[in-house]
This record gives C-alpha cells, structure tokens and sequence, in this order.
C-alpha cells in the first residue's frame, strides 16, 4: 500500500476543530515520516520519529498536531542537548573509544567529583546556583546563554530577547533571583568586511552594530547593569555570528529549592502570547536559508520589568511553589518541565491571554513570545498573587492545574488538543550512536614558527598593529552604551583608569541593594575567557585556555578563585559532521581537565550547534568551534579590589608565571601573517599555585595593580597598564623567566603563554610583597614603572627594542573600533 | 527623632528605586515605595509625606519621548504636587524623574506649563559616563549644603539634551538662579562633547526651582553613596565627599528641621 502523503496545517485563520489530528500518521513510512517531519520544520531524526509512531501505535490513535509538535520541540536538540546525552564512537588520532554521554563524562562528571559544599543547584535548574556572602542567608545564581540563530536573521530583536531570556532564566532559577548583572559576549565578522554575501545575509558590521543596539535598548530598560562581556572579530563568523548573553542574580537561601505539588494551579504571568517565535526550538536545529524569520521572537523590556518586579515581590510573600521561564518552545516546553517535576499536568489553553486573535491552539502551545513565566501556585494563595501582580500591572490567568496521572493533558475549551505520557516524553528519546573524529592537524605539531626573529618588522610596529586589533582594541564605544551601573553595585567597572578608558579584566559587582547591609563588603567578581584561534589548532588546549583565561581575570580583581563556579557555552557546527563532533569531543574533555585542575566545577551550561550557513557561492561554512567560558567568585572584600592601571611611577613591576616561546594560534603569528608554533599548554596545578600566591599578596594589600597576559601577551598587557594609568613603563627583557632559552624579542613581548600576571607592587613594602607571593612559580621582577610617559624595552643584548610614548599606543588602540561604529 | 516619610513614586520601567531608597535610608530617612496606581487608586496621598522623589528609568518604557507618559500621569493624577511644592517640601528628579518633572511643568519653574524639552544625545546613542560637574553657588537649593563646588557623578542617558523654548528662557535661568548644575572639564570649565555628554544647552546637567526645594537632574547621585563606587576609588585613597550621598543627607535633614 501506498503510504498517505501529509501535509503540515497551513497558516489559516482558527477552526472550530482544533484538534486536528495528523491522520494516517501510523501509517507512514520511514521516509513519510521524514518528508514530514522536514516539511513541518521539527527536526526529527528517523529514528527518532520511528519511536514516535511506535508510541502512538501503542496509544492506539494518530497524534495530533500538537503532540508531534510537542515531541518535536522537547526532544529538539536545543531542550535536550542530544549531542551531549547521546552515545559516541569517539575516534583520537585512530584509537576509538565509546562515550556513553559527553555531558556524564566531561563537564557533569568534574562538577560531581569535585563535591563542592557551596554548589548549591547544578545543570538541573534554569540556571547553576552558588551560596553567596558570609552569613549563610544568600544565593548567586548563574547562566549564560546564545542566541546564534536569530541573531544571524535579526540581529537587533535577537540579542534584545536574547539577554531577555538569560534574565528570565534567572529570575526562574530557584524561586526567583534577583537579577544583579548582565553580560554579552558577540563574536562576527571583521567589522571591515566588505566580502561577498548570500541573499538575506547582513554585513557583519551592521549586524554587530543591530545587536549592539538590540542588548542596549532592552537591557537598560531593565535596569540590570551590563558590564561584563567581550567582542571577538574573526572571518569564520561573517555568516554565522555568535551572540552570547548571560546573567547573575541574587537570591535568598531558602528560595534555591522548588517543590510544585498535585492540586496547585498551573498560572502564566507576564506577557501575551502571540505568533511570535513559532518553531524557535527546532529552527536552531536547521541550518540557516535565511527562510524562517517568524521563528525570530520579539522582545518588549518593560513587559520583563514588570514581571521581574512583580514576581521576586510573590517570591517574598511566599505565593507560589514552582516557577519555570517560557524559553524555547514556549508553553509546551515550561509546563510540560513543571509536569515533569510534578508528575503532571492539566492545561486549557483557551485560557491563555493572547496579543493576535488567529492563533491555532498548537501555535499558542508552541509560541515562543516572550516576558512570559509558568507557575505552581497552591489555590489559597491566588488572590493574594492576583493583587501583587495588579500592582505592577502584570497580567496572569490560570491555565490549568498539577494532576498526579503522570500525563500531560492539553485542552482548548471542550477540544483535547494533545494528551501524552511524561515518560514518553522524558525517556521515549532513542539515543543514537553518532561518530566523532578527531585528528591533531599539523599545525598543533609544528616545532618552529614559519618566521624568524626580527624579520623586517620591529616590535613596536607588530605592537602597534596588535593594539589596533579589532580582537584587543578598545572597546569602549561599545561599553558606553551600556548602562553598567544602575543598582549602584558596579564597584570594578569594565572601564578603568585615570581617565574611565582602560579595559578591566573583570567586573566586581558589590549587591547591596539587593542583600541589605548585612554581607557588609562581600562581593562577586564575573569573567570571561574565550579564544577560537586556539580552537583551530587543537580545542582541548583551547578549553584549557578558556578556563585559565577566565580565572586570571578573576585573580586580577582580587577575586577567591577558590571558589569559582563555571559556565560552559558550546558552539560548534552540526554534529553530524564526525570532524565537527569530535572537536567537539576534545573541547569538552578539555573542559573536564580544566575544571579538575583548577578545582572549578561547572555549574550550569549550553550548547548551540549547527552553526552553519551557506556562503555566496553555495558553499556549507560552519562557525570555528566556539567555546565561551564565564567563571563568577566570590569577592570576600570589595575594598580590596584592584583595577589594572599603574598607580604611580617607580614601582616594580612583577610577571607571575612561567614564559614560553607559545606563537601558534597567537596574534602575533595572525599580524605577521605567519603560522606560530607551540600552542599554549595550561598547567593548571602550577597555575593555580601562581594565582593563590598573587591572591595572598592582594588580600595584604601588597598590589597596586594586576593585569591579565592575553592575546599579544606582555607588550600588550604592560603597553595597556601604562596607557591606562598615564605614567610610563620600563621591562627587561632578560628578567623574564623562560621555559627553555629563548633569544627573541619578539617571542618574550609577543607569546601567549597561559597563567601569567603583571603586577605593580608598592616600592616601599616589595620585600613584604616577595615574601607573601614566594610560592607562585617563576615570579620576576621584570621592570618599573616610570614617569616618563613611555614604553621602554630592554632586549636580551641590554640594547633598547623599542621606546614608544603612550600616547601613540593609546591611540593606536582607541581608534579601531570607535571609527568602524562612528 | 522620626525618620522623615519619603514617598518613592514608581512607574513601570522605573529601576533606580532600589538604590535610590537605599541612599536615602542610610541618611536617616524612611522610604516608601508606591505605584503611579496606588496614586490613581486614591492609596497613596502626597501630603502625608515630608519628601517626594522620582527616581530614574524608562518609565512606561519611555515609548513616547522620556518621562513623557509618567508627566501626563503627574499632571493629571497628582496635581497636589504643585501644592507639595510650594509647601517647601523637598522634591527631587533623577534622570527620567527629572525629564517628567520638566514635562509636567514642575521645573525650572512651577507654573505646570513646561517651559523646557529634552532631546537625543548629540551622539545619537545611550551613554554611559562619570561627568565632572560644577554647582551653582548662588543656588538656593536646599540640596547642595556643604557640597564642594566641583563634584563627580555618573549619568547614563540617551535623551538627556536639555532644550529650551526660547534664547530668552536661558535669561531667566540665570537671573532666578535656576541652572543648578552644568557640566563642566575636569578643570571646571563649560567644554564640549564628551565633558558636556549630551549636547545640553549652556551644559546644563540640573535645574532648581527658585525657591530652591525643588531639584531635577541628569546625574545619578544614588549611584555615589560610597567611595567604592567612584571609577578612581583604587587610585585615591580617600575622598572628601560622596556628593551622592550628600544631595540625598541635605533633603533629609532639612525634612527634620
């Protein structure tokens, strides 16, 4: 027999049947099935749509439209990260082993064996939570999130609901956090390119300037301060760009658990729900063809304002027991979750407030509109809800209630609209075995850099162009348009210096506001470390990088890294592909070692894959894999923060931390046009025992000022602190401690070997200095800083490499990306 | 001696609150927190409170100009704060506070037709920055006693030009002694962009009314409440005045005396 050939229900005006059912879906075939399944955009695998016609044969009936968008959208991979859950064959250069779960076995398993009493809630909740403070009372909650796909259609509305969805996340965390901070991290195209570009596509520069102008107009109607993030510029993102955003926020300790209980009522507050956002979840599953704009969601910020006021107001009046965020697949994802953790659930959609009168019962199930949250509220305490979310002028209907029957049951009026077994949908999810590869390229196995020791450019001019770099040029035309600073916690600011315009390394955010005066000085310090030109040669010592970058920048703030919680965020290609999946591999087993290492468990993350997008001429292009780590620590003493500007001249300067000649990957190679040789290699218990000693030095107030070595290593760090801090800097070259002999200039000034810090220690109190950091390995004294406003370098021969003012450097460095935004 | 009730008058998008009854609680007074709906409501009434402060945002997301909206609501729900002011009771506008005081005609002077606007940035963008401000000494604001000339504050706005009807108006300014502050280089001098953040006319960053109990301005002083939050605090090891907190601890003490 011929298999019936469905169709997807066309965008038409409601029926009055609105249950339709996808009838002879039993009967389909294999390919049926997946010619379905393309046309309606789910993004189901064979197999996977295989297990779903078995349920429904055991059900005894088709499913309706809703349910197999239920399905579709809670087993996309952007709600049940599928990649990381699913089994391996994980093939290293030939040897191949099985990994049941990437996710059990790399960044989960650090986490579970580090055993940290302060982790509070990890990876179960809509973000990680940590204790927080001194007196036992406070919670931090964690999350960084992506919004890659609708940023590459609609960067402006992307970013805004992107950081719109962070924030709700937090406020979703526990009972509700308090949000006390935002960050954004964009990677695109360099801002430059002029290149050719496929039908639909945006510039890169009028997509970065779009999210730019997206993150600020939401995020500052929020008042949550923005001040952390960073900017990454690379051609590999013209098509694909990344757009991450991320959130802290401060809750009571009694409010991280969340119980929902049979009998509660299920109540949406916040926004309408409109035709915005269909099919969200599973369009990230699909590479972009620039055909799925309606799955772009549109954000209002007061709406979230409210909702924000009016739902940590019914936290503290204790009138709910549940509350999860409307994220991706909307109400089919947030109550089917809270049925999960109840045990079911019973909901009538006409119930719904709607801002678009067409609507089809699966679209108001699907709709990913945004400002909306679900709660479990117990029925005695709806009035007094109802009164405080009238004082915000926030609305809230009743949409159902928790049963017991382990079902999820979708009503619209009289009409049953879907009807499926949680444990279908929990555990029904076959788990296919996928293939991953992964083979050192021969860039990782260079010996030397293809360029020799002063190779007709002089230091100050590769110094120069390093400080022009889009990937390490001010950003403050950027930042200024931000408001970091409302809720007045904003203690380290991510601009510093004499005159507010030197790049910090991490922001201190100090929440009195919102904790009272109870935790006196008790502060958090938020960083982030991300490298993807490292991820090319080799991703494990990227991750590894990653991590070591981030804690660095905690450690230049005075942060207790001690105490640091991680993020992961994972954005690579499809998976598919075996060499993407086992880049992917590497990175995340990277992420295990690191976390072991520096003894920093994850506490939340996400991945975002299918990363892809067809160039002009047809081509398939992936992003680089991309992973972006976010460390947050404890700052047990705001008043002891340091900033990175030099204080005042003729104080030694200190470089914590060994140097090797590590070029691949690095700016410097990038500026020469040259291939580097020697990735990067992060120690992490010699790092460690360097950060503690600093940290030792910090807490006796023995540091004037620390600034992390990143890309463009020494000569970009010194040149940065002395710019920012207005007095001048001398280094010797010869001072500096090396890993193996190394005679170049260029090497010494310009690699980018991990874990290194520049320190500026009060002339007065150095011998006190030495003997508190005596245990950080190869801690030199490698110059001083000068009132001379000047950069002066002393090569290996005792002859000057190069004596450049400032204030060159400075402008240099200040006028990339102000001019490409102007 | 009694905290002195101050009525903090919230609208949606406002997100300054927070910080701004904290200010004020650690000088002494008591804050209350109320709805531009409790106002219509009838639950909250004006005068049964000493002080009455606006604090900043994007009330109803600004979506009509800022303050345009929340000023409306001033002029037709709270119509005794004219009468609040002429009472002598202190009365502050921070940022989208100030631009609907200036809206709903409550300054520079109290007549309750607006005299004065606000524009876009010059930059045409939202900016966030520390100003160096310098105050008005001939002002009789009751807000800026014991303060230094030349202070610090951070603004953050993108529609904080300040435009006037008329080249006449910035006449009577002066002569009333209204400019209260103006934006100034760090050697006090009336500089452009970016010491001047805005484009405002004659840099002014805040007006008075004459009478001096009335205060609006751009600056955010809950955002200086402590050493720590100035961006030079690792640089400097003391600073005589949090000129934040000190706007805030003169409206209070003059509400008790």
């Amino acid at each position: 027999m011929k298999s019936p050939v469905l169709t997807p229900p066309a965008a038409a005006p409601r029926t009055d049947a609105p249950q339709r059912m996808a009838e002879g879906f039993l009967k389909l075939s294999a390919k049926g099935l997946s010619d379905l399944s393309r046309k309606s955009l789910w993004s189901l695998s064979e197999t996977e749509l295989l297990a779903a016609q078995a349920y429904f044969k055991k059900e005894g009936r088709d499913p309706t439209w809703a349910e197999m968008e239920t399905v579709a959208q809670y087993w996309s991979e952007h709600c049940r990260h599928k990649t990381f859950n699913s089994p391996i064959a994980y093939s290293d250069n030939g040897r191949t082993r099985r990994i049941k779960s990437l996710f059990a076995e790399t960044v989960a398993k650090a986490t579970k064996e580090l055993k940290k009493p302060w982790c509070l809630s990890t990876f179960k909740d809509n973000a990680g939570i940590v204790s927080f403070g001194k007196s036992g009372k406070w919670a931090l909650a964690l999350k960084a999130e992506t919004h890659n796909h609708p940023c590459a259609l609609e960067p402006y509305g992307g970013a805004a609901t992107g950081l719109g969805g962070v924030v709700r996340d937090v406020l979703a965390a526990g009972l509700g956090a308090k949000p006390v901070l935002a960050t954004d991290v964009f990677c695109f195209g360099r801002p430059d390119d002029r290149g050719p570009l496929p039908e639909g596509a945006l510039p890169p520069l009028s997509g970065l300037l779009s999210a730019v102008a997206g993150v600020g107009d939401y995020g500052n109607r929020l008042g949550i301060p923005l001040a952390g993030g960073g900017l990454w510029f690379e051609d590999g993102y013209r098509l694909t760009p990344l757009v991450f955003a991320g959130c802290a926020g401060i809750l009571p300790r009694w409010a991280v658990g969340k119980k929902a209980l049979p009998g509660d009522l299920i109540v949406a507050a916040g926004g309408r729900t409109g035709k915005d956002g269909i099919h969200g979840a599973t369009f990230s599953s699909a590479e972009l063809d620039g055909s799925a704009h309606a799955a772009v969601q549109i954000g209002h910020a007061i709406n979230e304002k409210k909702l924000l006021d009016a739902l940590l107001r019914a936290r503290d009046e204790k009138l709910y027991r549940f509350v999860t965020d409307c994220g991706a697949g909307g109400f089919s994802c947030a109550v089917t979750e809270l049925a999960q953790a109840a045990g079911g659930a019973r909901v009538d959609l006409e119930k719904a407030p709607l801002k678009a009168g067409d609507l089809e019962p699966w679209e108001i199930w699907l709709s990913e509109s945004q400002e909306r949250v679900v709660l479990a509220v117990p029925p005695s305490s709806l009035r007094a809800l109802e009164k405080v979310f009238a004082a915000a002028s926030c609305e809230i209907a009743v949409l159902g209630e928790i049963t017991r029957g382990g079902r999820i049951t979708v009503e619209y009026g009289a009409a049953r609209v879907a009807d499926l077994s949680l444990d279908f949908l929990e555990n029904g999810l076959p788990r296919a075995e996928r293939k991953a590869v992964w083979k050192t390229p021969k860039a990782a196995k260079a010996a030397k850099p293809s360029f020799k020791s002063g190779a007709g450019t002089r230091c100050a001019d590769i110094l120069a162009q390093a400080l022009a770099h889009p990937n390490v040029c001010s950003r403050e035309s950027v930042v200024r348009r931000y408001d970091y600073e409302v809720q007045a916690g904003t203690v380290i600011k991510p601009l510093q210096g004499v005159k507010h315009d030197g790049p910090g390394d991490a922001c201190v955010i100090w929440p009195r506001a919102a904790v009272g005066e109870s935790e006196g000085f008790s502060g958090f310090a938020l960083a982030h470390g991300l490298n993807p030109s490292y991820g090319k040669i080799d991703p494990y010592w990227m991750a590894m990088a990653c991590v070591d970058e981030a804690l660095r920048n905690l450690v230049c703030v005075g942060a207790d890294i001690s105490q640091t919680a991680l993020l992961d965020n994972f954005c690579w290609g499809s998976p598919d592909n075996p060499e993407v999946l086992g880049s992917l591999v590497r990175a995340a087993l990277g992420c295990y070692d690191a976390a072991k290492g520096f003894e920093a468990p994850f506490v939340s993350g996400k991945d975002s894959l299918f990363n892809e997008a067809k160039d002009a001429s047809g081509k398939n292009v992936a992003a680089p894999g991309t992973l972006l780590i976010t460390a947050a620590a404890p700052v047990r003493d705001v008043r002891k923060s340091v900033t990175m500007d030099v204080k005042a001249p003729g104080n030694p300067l200190y470089l914590a931390g060994w140097t090797s000649a590590d070029l691949a990957g690095s700016l410097c190679a990038e500026i020469l046009g040259a291939q580097g040789a020697g990735l990067p290699r992060v120690e992490p218990k010699t790092a460690l025992k360097g950060f503690r000693a600093v940290l030792a030095a910090m807490d006796k107030g023995l540091v004037l000022s620390a600034h992390d070595l990143s890309e463009g290593g020494l000569a970009v760090a010194a040149a940065e602190m002395a710019f920012s801090g207005e007095f001048g800097l001398r280094l010797d070259l010869d001072a500096i401690a090396c890993k193996g002999v190394i005679y170049s200039p260029e090497f010494l000034l310009f690699s980018e070997s991990p874990s290194r810090i520049l320190l500026e220690v009060p002339a007065d109190r150095e011998a006190e200095f030495v003997r508190a950091a005596k245990s950080a390995p190869a801690l030199r004294c490698v110059g001083r800083t000068i009132a001379n406003p000047v950069l002066k370098v002393k090569g290996l021969d005792g002859l000057s490499v190069m004596e450049e003012p400032i204030a060159a450097l400075k402008s240099h460095w200040q006028k990339t990306l102000s001019e490409a935004l102007s | 001696m009694k905290a002195p009730r101050i009525l903090i008058l919230r609208a949606p998008g406002v997100n300054c609150d927070v910080e701004t009854a904290a200010a004020l609680k650690f000088v002494g007074g008591a804050p209350e927190p109320a709805t531009m709906a409790d106002v219509r409501a009838g639950r909250v009434r004006i005068l049964d409170y000493a002080m009455a402060v606006f604090p900043g945002g994007f009330s109803y997301g600004d979506d009509l100009g800022a303050g345009k909206i929340l000023a409306v609501q001033i002029r037709g729900y709270l119509k005794d704060l004219r009468h609040f002011v002429r009472q002598k009771r202190p009365v502050l506008g921070v940022c989208n506070g100030f631009q609907a005081l200036v809206k709903a005609g409550l300054l520079p002077f109290g007549s309750g037709e607006p005299t004065a606007g606000f524009a876009a940035n010059d930059s045409g963008r939202f900016e966030a920055r520390w100003v160096h401000l310098r105050l008005n000494t001939q002002s009789p604001s009751l807000f800026f006693r014991g303060l230094p000339e030349m202070i610090e504050l951070p603004v953050a706005h993108g529609e904080g030009k300040l435009v006037l009807k008329t080249p006449r108006q910035l006449e009577d300014l002066k002569k009333n002694h209204s400019i209260a502050m103006q934006y100034v280089s760090d050697d006090g001098k009336l500089a452009g962009y970016p010491a001047n953040p805005n484009g405002s006319v004659f840099n002014i960053a805040a007006l008075s009314n004459p009478e001096g109990n009335c205060l609006g301005l751009m600056p955010h002083p809950e955002r200086f409440t402590d050493i720590h939050h100035h961006p030079n605090w690792t640089r400097q090891t003391f600073f005589k005045h949090c000129a934040g907190l000190e706007i805030f601890r003169n409206a209070v003490d003059y509400c008790r005396s």
